[in-house]
């Protein structure tokens, strides 16, 4: 029912051979760096960026980028799931509230150490996906983007009443997480690049997952789910592993935006912010990786773009994102690449 | 010869219909037993329940000496149990050959591997072309499983079954929906398949049937009237009447 | 005086699962009948509080303001059918998030530069002020109770549409399987078009209702939307009766819940930790009451039969 239409289903199969097979293969795959082509030059932009904004000098645009690749890295693990696995997680927020948490509660409990709270991060949210996935996957299509909704409203809810944390009100953290008892990460220049050397880490790592054997079992299953039980696959437990790994990186990215605002609260796992990471998804164009990146980016430089001409930039935003769903089917990847 | 799949008593209702009605079947090593009847008789919701897609209400199988009865079908698949569909099941977005590839993935070696190419996987590939020149698709490899056309799709998926190295293949109407030339294509693909492997094939087209089968049973409004070979069947008065002698009214 | 408060409790809950009713009638025939997934329902509802402010302004009659309102809400839903909704039926569920939650966006900033973000208040009708004592020692605001009866008369009216006429009928069989009915020779794209129409005219009489016990704010159909969706998925996408259901079940369960857990929790807890616990279960029960009903029953509690 859901997407069966997707563009990576849509995408021919990448012809990959073996350098020494049979003649009647097609022709071998290209070069890393064609292959990747965009999102090299994605993280080659985001390389440089601190050294343009610096001429401009203003400290906003790096804020806006690290956003930016915060959301790029939490999208991304939505997409392992959403894209790769044809599961719609409409509580994918809870994941990063989870990792905000982690590091807001720890703070408060003089732990600044970053190796602790990203053990503490990485543990929960791995632990949370585990159980709430297992109960989740056990619906199909619709039923299953509801209870992923319910379980990212209980963690919303519970945050709210954590009331020695903050509450409704949120939490201010006292200072950035702390490596081997320096402040090194109050520099942005340092911590801008912790970002990105963790977002091209993200990506690396969920290219090889999107293209392992675990990878080809995720995408065979959105393909057809009976036709890979048919060839000896339980579809259950593979589908678990992807949305325990989803729920990592995404606890990873909820870690990296605590630190960046020095702020956690419950409004960063309200459903809209779920909603927004799909909207990412699929606004760059799913299945894709670089799509999620893309859409992260265009989704907050355009909010920030609009906003900076009307403070009610949210008039001419929702009806860009419905001449989207009409017309650009397969998002803005999937707009360029019929364009070509 | 040895029993190699087993049905006793099975039996499966939907609502107050019973489709498949008290049937006890034993398949033995190597035939190629075939399973006809007419439409509506329950052959796909016996082959289902064979192949775990449908649980059963009450009976057994038993397939190579194991109580599979409750096993789920990825299991039985395991243990080497294969089907194909009567509508066409494949990954319609992989090329064809990996989607060959893809079933030999699934009984060689681990799935939970986060890293490495599997299409550079010599052992996987080789295997998956193997089964593609049985069923004759060598030169369609690399094209887009979707885009090949109704019989090559029906070609495809018998190499897919045939991936998973079956002790058993369940064949649900090979040639359901296949075009004159493309179903003598398939009955010669199923001639070199007969003596190889253990076939029990589920067809509504008889005459394809009765020159394939060693052994054919008749199924009618869930229940098996006759089994035997083919001759026997096709002189049993009881199948004549509730069958043939539809066919030829 | 604690039996009136469970009394009290239970009839706000009652009135709450009544609204909640209105609002999920049309998102489960819209979910059920055309598999579409509409975000947007939830502005809908806030669009008829909106409206109603308006009209009731404008005459200085609230029965009048929402008289005015009702049809303007179905012409709006109409509207949007028209311009976005009906092109997004074929597409697939994703699509129609990313659509519909950019309606959300657009209408929760329209409201705030046509009426301002600050929250709008709606008199309640002379006739309708106050309490009446339903028994000794018992009161309760009249307008409340003017809700749960109206949206009574909605359900019955619901009932007989749904069961008893031939569009109905036809709805019926589009929830169980819309192909055939299109098969059928019916005008599939009409049907689509009235049930759109009615569902967001039913969200928009909800909106107008609470209007005058609520403030009329932007943003105020988002939470709503969520509480929608948790009754069709335990009512059964695309049932009626489960919606109806399901409504009354956690309009209670959220208004008891809210008030009671602390003190049900104080039977095996120390008070303190007791009520802290209560707090922050509360707003969570609705939720794991979901992720019950689809562990146990995985279509809903009146799951439409396909």
């Amino acid at each position: 029912m859901l997407d069966t239409a997707s563009p990576a289903a849509k995408a021919p199969a990448t012809a990959t051979t073996p350098a020494d097979a049979p003649a009647a293969s097609a022709a071998p795959r290209p070069p890393l760096w064609r292959r990747e082509a965009l999102a090299l030059a994605l993280f080659a932009f985001f390389a440089v960026a601190p050294a343009i904004a610096q001429v401009g000098a203003e400290g906003y645009l790096l804020s806006l980028v690290i956003r930016a690749m915060i959301f790029a890295i939490a999208a991304l693990s939505l997409d392992l799931i959403l894209g790769y696995g044809a599961l719609v997680s409409f509580g994918h927020a809870a994941f990063v509230g989870i990792g905000c948490y982690a590091v807001g509660i720890l703070m408060a409990h003089a732990v600044p150490d970053i190796f602790v709270q990203l053990l503490v991060t990485l543990v929960a949210s791995a632990l949370f996906a585990f159980v709430t996935g297992a109960i989740s996957l056990r619906t199909k299509g619709v039923y299953f983007i509801m209870i992923t909704l319910a379980f990212g409203q209980m963690v919303y809810f519970l945050t709210t009443s954590l009331a020695p944390y903050g509450g409704d009100d949120g939490l201010t953290l006292p200072s950035r997480s702390t490596v081997l008892g320096t402040d090194v990460l109050e520099n942005d220049t340092v911590f801008y690049y912790l970002v990105l050397a963790c977002l091209v880490g993200v990506y690396a790592l969920l290219r090889a997952i999107v293209g392992s054997r675990f990878g080809r079992v995720l995408r065979g299953t959105k393909e057809n789910a009976v036709r890979m039980q048919a060839i000896g696959y339980d579809p259950y437990r593979y589908q678990l592993a992807a949305y325990v790994i989803a729920g990592m990186i995404a606890g990873l990215a909820g870690f990296l935006l605590a630190n960046q605002l020095e702020f956690v609260s419950p409004a960063f796992i309200s459903w809209q912010r779920s909603g927004e990471l799909i909207i990412m998804v699929v606004l760059g164009g799913m299945g894709t990786l670089t799509g999620a990146i893309v859409g992260a980016m265009s989704f907050l430089f355009l909010e920030e773009i609009l906003a900076r001409i009307t403070q009610d930039w949210k008039l001419i935003f929702g009806p860009l994102l419905v001449l989207v769903a009409l017309f650009a089917r397969g998002g803005i990847l999937g707009f360029f690449r019929r364009a070509k | 010869m040895s029993v190699i799949l087993e049905l006793r008593n099975l039996r499966k209702n939907y609502g107050a219909l019973a489709v498949t009605d008290d049937v006890s079947l034993s398949v033995e090593a190597g035939e190629l037993h075939a399973v006809i009847g007419p439409n509506g008789a329950g052959k796909t919701t016996l082959i289902h329940q064979i192949s775990g897609l449908a649980p059963s209400d009450s009976g057994a199988i038993l397939f190579d000496g194991q109580d599979v009865t409750h096993a789920p079908m990825h299991e039985r698949v395991r243990a080497g149990l294969a089907r194909s569909f009567q509508i066409t099941s494949i990954l319609p977005g992989f090329s064809a050959r990996e989607n060959v590839a893809t079933a030999v993935q699934a009984r060689s070696g681990s799935s939970f591997r986060f890293f490495g190419d599997p299409s550079r996987e010599r052992a996987l590939d080789d295997e998956a072309m193997e089964a593609l020149a049985t069923v004759g698709l060598t030169a369609r490899a690399d094209i887009v499983a979707g885009q090949l056309s109704h019989g090559e799709k029906r070609q495809l998926e018998l190499a897919i079954a045939l991936a998973t190295r079956p002790k058993l293949l369940l064949l649900d109407e090979p040639l359901a929906g296949t075009g004159r030339e493309e179903s003598e294509r398939v009955v010669e693909t199923l001639q070199g398949l007969k003596n190889r492997y253990t076939i029990v094939l589920i067809e509504h087209d008889m005459e394809a049937v009765f020159a394939l089968a060693d052994r054919v049973s008749v199924l009618v409004y869930g229940r098996v009237i006759a089994t035997g070979a083919p001759e026997v069947v096709r002189a049993d008065a009881a199948v004549r009447e509730a069958y043939l002698g539809e066919e030829a009214a | 005086m604690y039996t009136t408060l469970i009394l009290v409790q239970t009839l706000n809950g009652l009135q709450f699962g009544i609204i909640l009713f209105l609002i999920a009638a049309g998102l489960t025939l819209v979910f059920g009948v055309m598999d579409f997934i509409n975000l947007a329902h939830g502005v809908q509802y806030m669009i008829g509080a909106y409206f109603a402010f308006a009209f009731t302004t404008w005459t200085g009659n609230f029965g009048l303001g929402l008289l005015l309102a009702l049809p303007t809400a179905l012409a709006f839903g109409l509207l949007l059918e028209a311009l976005v909704f009906r092109h997004l039926y074929d597409k697939d569920h994703l699509e129609q998030v990313l659509a519909t939650f950019g309606i959300i966006l657009f209408l929760n900033q329209g409201v705030k530069v046509i009426w301002g973000s600050s929250p709008l208040f709606v008199p309640v009708p002379d006739f309708l002020q106050g309490s009446i004592v339903l028994f000794e020692g018992f009161f309760y605001p009249v307008y409340r109770l003017a809700i749960i009866g109206a949206g009574l008369a909605v359900a019955a009216l619901l009932y007989v549409l749904v069961n008893y006429t031939r569009a109905g009928m036809l709805v019926r069989a589009g929830a169980t399987n819309a192909k055939m009915v299109a098969a059928l020779g019916v005008d599939i794209r009409r049907l689509f078009m009235i049930v759109f129409g009615f569902g967001a005219m039913l969200a928009g009489f909800a909106g107008a209702m609470v209007a005058p016990i609520l403030s009329v704010e932007p943003g105020m159909g988002d939470n709503l939307l969520i509480l929608a969706f948790v009754v069709i998925v335990i009512g059964g996408i695309g049932s009626i009766r489960g919606a109806f259901l399901a409504a009354l079940i956690i309009g209670l369960v959220d208004t008891l819940g809210r008030t009671f857990a602390g003190d049900v929790l104080r039977l095996f807890l120390e008070p303190g930790a007791a009520s802290t616990i209560g707090r922050a279960v509360a707003p969570m029960l609705i939720y794991i009451l979901m992720a019950a009903v689809l562990f146990f029953r995985p279509a809903g509690l009146f799951p439409v039969k396909r």
